[in-house]
């Protein structure tokens, strides 16, 4: 068994910056991940960080922008904590020497994204975050922080009080992916999540294809609640036949999008009579989607964004990774020809229910990043606001998981306080309930009376569970199901969601969990073996998935990137609250708690968000 | 043979004693597996051999501790070609629908994360940026030269993160601004003057590619060298850093082994110009009048 003060999940830009803030409170402090750090997705975004660097912005600026986009369903201490922080964070960046794009006088750049009533954009070309993620990596070089890279974390050793609130987590279970060998890594403080994204959940996504919502499913069925799952972003400017994201800073820019007759919509269909193409992501996806389905898509499928006004030396010196990315990826030339553009799944708002200081309902366990709700992006994220989320959340959490004494949290997490129980309407039963299997309980054994004798007992379930996936030779590969999955939640669970699709998409996620109890792993080797790895993700993405379908079902109103059509406006009497859904053994539980709108100074009154 | 293979080594660590009657059970299973197996691999590629436009991929196969495959070998599949198709498709295809135990390393789909760097028709490409109707068939796909092999196309990348790692690879200065909210400034030129060198993904296709890296274990090689030209040639590190990453550049298995080849600029996916980052990197060596080794 491995040993450290502090163990982070996931090596992309949180988990990066969580170790790095560990290790400056002398903790001992290890990352372990299924990718090395340079792999993980933060590499791919393109657009910027948003941080109110110049004088005619200021943080609150940006917290009232945040708090807008996100359709008031973001918890004002959250989102107030990120904008005062990003500041200092993202010039921290700059002294750790990442290369930002540079004005005349030598300061950072930043540029207008969608949302922002101020350009605070700070930006790297359209490169951002591989900058980011090399810069961050840098420093934990220089640290020396061990990383055990290659390495699939597929439990959270957490104790079995009946009350999640009540549980301890002492550590994770991992697979050494290059040996096959299953190990426990016994955490003295404290366990932070940082797992990132979970669009595999969906068959077209800007996410890579190992972001399987791995943090998010562990946490979930260790007790801890998803929160706003149904909350998916769909980025507007993705190419259609993979999912690449086209960054934003395109029509930050001045990149315009058009339909099939020519015409610019934004405007000529009174999308958004202001912002046009700058108007949130929520806003721009469905515009393009309706374009298509009232026959003005070109192909049926998507719409044009045309950046060759915006002339060959700005495009190649803001936007030259597009000109790439178009090429490769879509064979077009973006300097001569506008590029097709589609929405595709890009970020889960929702997560593992954290407060403002990346700490969950269960002792010792931290989540931050994208796989994290706090709740800074409520019902629709900012453009730029996921770069800050992870620096600002990240530190957080590794102080806080050091033993960093934090400032107390005013987002509560679990059931305490102010909470509503909620009846689930499906047509099926849910979570592992009638089927027998043997992963249904959450929490770990009794027995065990130290933290590291309760890392062992779960380490010791874990390799029973993985040989007998080894020693079963026929049923059904993952990857079926995963397909399955996949394309139901692109059918039904999209940008426009309707109520029987969305049962669909619950009989179909059942019947997978069905199939999944025949699943079998055709490689024997242990020996690098992504089958056994690929069916592990698998079942973690049946769970996101009824997560997902789950609160977009309960929640019968429309709102930020939630779109129901059965209920097409924003009903605030009866939905300024969160959605959370609870494993409860395997028997999911519905339940609410109220979005906190006061912050630090005023109130963020909900107003229509128009744009 | 291109591709290194280790030398097998029995595993003799796996402690637990299995009794004879279990180890023939476990072969028979195995067996019945790969029976099951081969008819649907022979299902799918009948499929896809009718159909007019299949891609033919040969593909070296090779697994430590699998019969069959601790010999290497190469496997062919016929995979049915889309409009855009790369090789790491027609791979991810061959995968889903004909053998799940073929391996690879890949993630973001768009060459960013640099994991799916392979040997591709003779030459170092990443395989989710190489659209198979720029290959002649039959598409050979390989692991990456030089490189000691783990399992199919999964080379092992720890002497070239130790290389990466072993120049200083951080940013260092004396000179950073007091205040928490002070940047640095730095001129669009020199910022201009680093930028490619950033873009590496640490792929390894430029190591790969090197002649001089196979012979010399222990040169840095091109990315590592680049890593540092990326900072020797920030002006925001200072010219006392530069010297100290000038010293590093210059020893023994340092820039003076590079032979400008070429390969590794000729293979760089991202287009770095690394060749010249070294050349340059020497005569700023010269110029600083440092001795040479």
């Amino acid at each position: 068994m491995y040993e450290h003060d502090v163990i982070v999940v996931g090596a992309g830009g949180a988990g990066l910056r969580a170790a790095i803030a560990a290790h400056e409170e002398g903790a001992d402090v290890a990352i372990v991940s299924k990718l090395h750090p340079v792999r993980s997705h933060t590499g791919a975004a393109e657009g910027g960080i948003n941080a109110a660097l110049r004088e005619a912005d200021s943080w609150e600026d940006h917290a009232y922008d945040t708090m807008k986009g996100s359709d008031y369903l973001a918890d004002a201490p959250a989102a107030e904590t990120l904008c005062k922080d990003s500041p200092k964070e993202t010039i921290k960046l700059e002294h750790w020497g990442m290369a930002f794009s540079r004005d005349e006088d030598g300061r950072v750049s930043q540029r207008p994204f969608g949302g922002l009533s101020f350009p605070r954009t700070t930006y790297a070309g359209a490169e951002t975050g591989h900058q980011l993620l090399h810069t961050m990596y840098e420093q934990l070089v220089k640290r020396g922080i061990k990383v055990y890279d290659e390495w699939h974390v597929t439990q959270l050793a957490v104790t079995n009080e009946e009350k999640p609130e009540d549980r301890t987590c002492h550590g994770i279970v991992a697979y050494d992916v290059q040996s096959g060998k299953v190990e426990g890594f016994h955490a003295r403080n404290g366990v932070i999540i940082a797992t990132g994204g979970l669009g595999q959940a969906y068959d077209h996504t800007t996410n890579a294809v190992s972001n399987t919502g791995d943090g998010v499913a562990m946490a979930y069925r260790a007790g801890v609640p998803m929160e706003d799952m149904e909350f998916i972003q769909f980025h507007p400017t993705t190419l259609p036949s993979t999912g690449v994201l086209i960054s934003e800073g395109v029509r930050g820019e001045g990149g315009i999008l058009y339909n099939e007759e020519g015409e610019r919509f934004m405007f000529e269909y009174g999308y958004a009579n202001n912002a046009g193409e700058l108007a949130s992501r929520d806003v721009v996806s469905r515009a393009e989607l309706t374009e298509v389905n009232e026959g003005r898509g070109i192909e049926d499928e998507y719409v044009h964004l045309d950046m060759r006004h915006l002339g060959t030396e700005r495009i190649l010196d803001r936007l030259e990774n597009i000109l790439h990315l178009a090429e490769d990826f879509e064979g077009v030339d973006g300097l001569v020809e506008p590029m097709p553009v589609k929405p595709g799944q890009h970020y889960a708002m929702g997560g593992i229910e954290t407060d403002e200081n990346g700490e969950t309902c269960i002792t010792g366990l931290y989540a931050a990043g994208e796989c994290a709700c706090a709740s800074v992006h409520g019902g629709n994220r900012l453009g730029g606001n996921a770069l800050p989320e992870l620096i600002v959340f990240g530190k957080r959490a590794g102080h806080h998981a050091a033993g960093k004494e934090m400032d107390d949290a005013k987002i509560t997490t679990g059931k305490v306080g102010d909470y509503e129980e909620a009846e689930i309407e499906s047509p099926v039963p849910l979570g592992e309930s009638g089927l027998g299997g043997d992963v249904a309980a959450d929490g770990g054994a009794a027995a065990a009376t130290t933290g590291s004798e309760l890392v062992q007992q779960f380490v010791d379930e874990e390799r029973e569970t993985i040989e007998a996936l080894l020693e079963k030779d026929e049923g059904i590969q993952h990857a079926e199901i995963r397909e399955r999955v996949q394309k139901s939640m692109t059918q039904n669970v999209n940008v426009f969601r309707e109520e029987e699709g969305l049962k669909q998409a619950l009989r179909d996620i059942r019947e997978a969990r069905e199939l999944y109890l025949d699943v079998f792993v055709a490689d024997k080797s242990r020996t690098f073996n992504t089958d056994l790895l690929q069916t592990l993700e698998t079942r973690n993405i049946l769970d996101i998935a009824e997560g997902i379908t789950l609160g977009a079902l309960a929640r019968n109103e429309f709102r930020g990137a939630h779109w129901r059509k059965e209920y097409q406006e924003r009903r605030d009497e009866e939905w300024l609250k969160h959605t959370l859904l609870s494993w409860n053994d395997g028997e999911p539980e519905l339940w609410y708690k109220p979005v906190i709108l006061e912050g630090e100074n005023k109130t963020y009154e909900p107003k229509v968000r128009s744009y | 043979m291109s591709t290194q293979v280790p030398e097998r080594v029995e595993d003799e660590s796996s402690g637990e004693s299995v009794s004879p009657g279990k180890q023939k059970r476990d072969q028979k299973k195995l067996e019945r597996a790969e029976r099951i197996q081969e008819q649907r691999e022979a299902e799918a590629a009948e499929k896809a051999r009718s159909g007019d436009d299949t891609y033919h991929l040969k593909v070296f196969r090779y697994d430590p501790e699998v019969p069959g495959k601790q010999e290497p070998r190469f496997d062919d599949f016929y995979v049915p070609y889309k409009q855009g198709m790369t090789v790491l498709d027609a791979l991810m295809w061959a995968r889903d629908h004909y053998d799940s135990s073929l391996t690879f390393r890949h993630s973001c789909r768009q060459a960013i994360c640099g994991s799916d760097a392979l040997f591709v028709n003779g030459s170092q490409r990443l395989g989710c940026k190489t659209q198979l109707s720029a290959l002649a068939e039959p598409v050979r796909i390989e692991p990456l030269p030089h490189a000691d092999v783990v399992k199919d196309l999964v080379v092992d990348m720890e002497h070239f993160y130790d290389q990466m790692e072993a120049v200083e690879p951080y940013f260092q200065t004396n000179s950073l601004p007091d205040g928490e909210l002070d940047e640095q400034r730095q001129t669009r030129e020199n910022r201009e003057k680093v930028k490619m060198s950033t873009r590496c993904i640490w792929c390894s296709a430029c190591m790969s590619s090197c002649n001089i890296a196979a012979g010399d274990n222990e040169y840095l090689g091109p990315a590592a060298i680049n890593k540092a030209y990326r900072f020797a040639m920030d002006e925001r590190e200072g010219e006392d850093m530069k010297q100290r990453r000038l010293e590093i550049l210059e020893q023994e298995h340092g820039v003076w082994r590079c032979q400008t080849q070429f390969s590794c600029t000729e293979v760089c996916p991202k287009d770095i110009p690394l060749t010249e980052h070294i050349q340059e990197l020497k005569r700023e060596a010269i110029k600083n009048n440092l001795k040479f080794w």
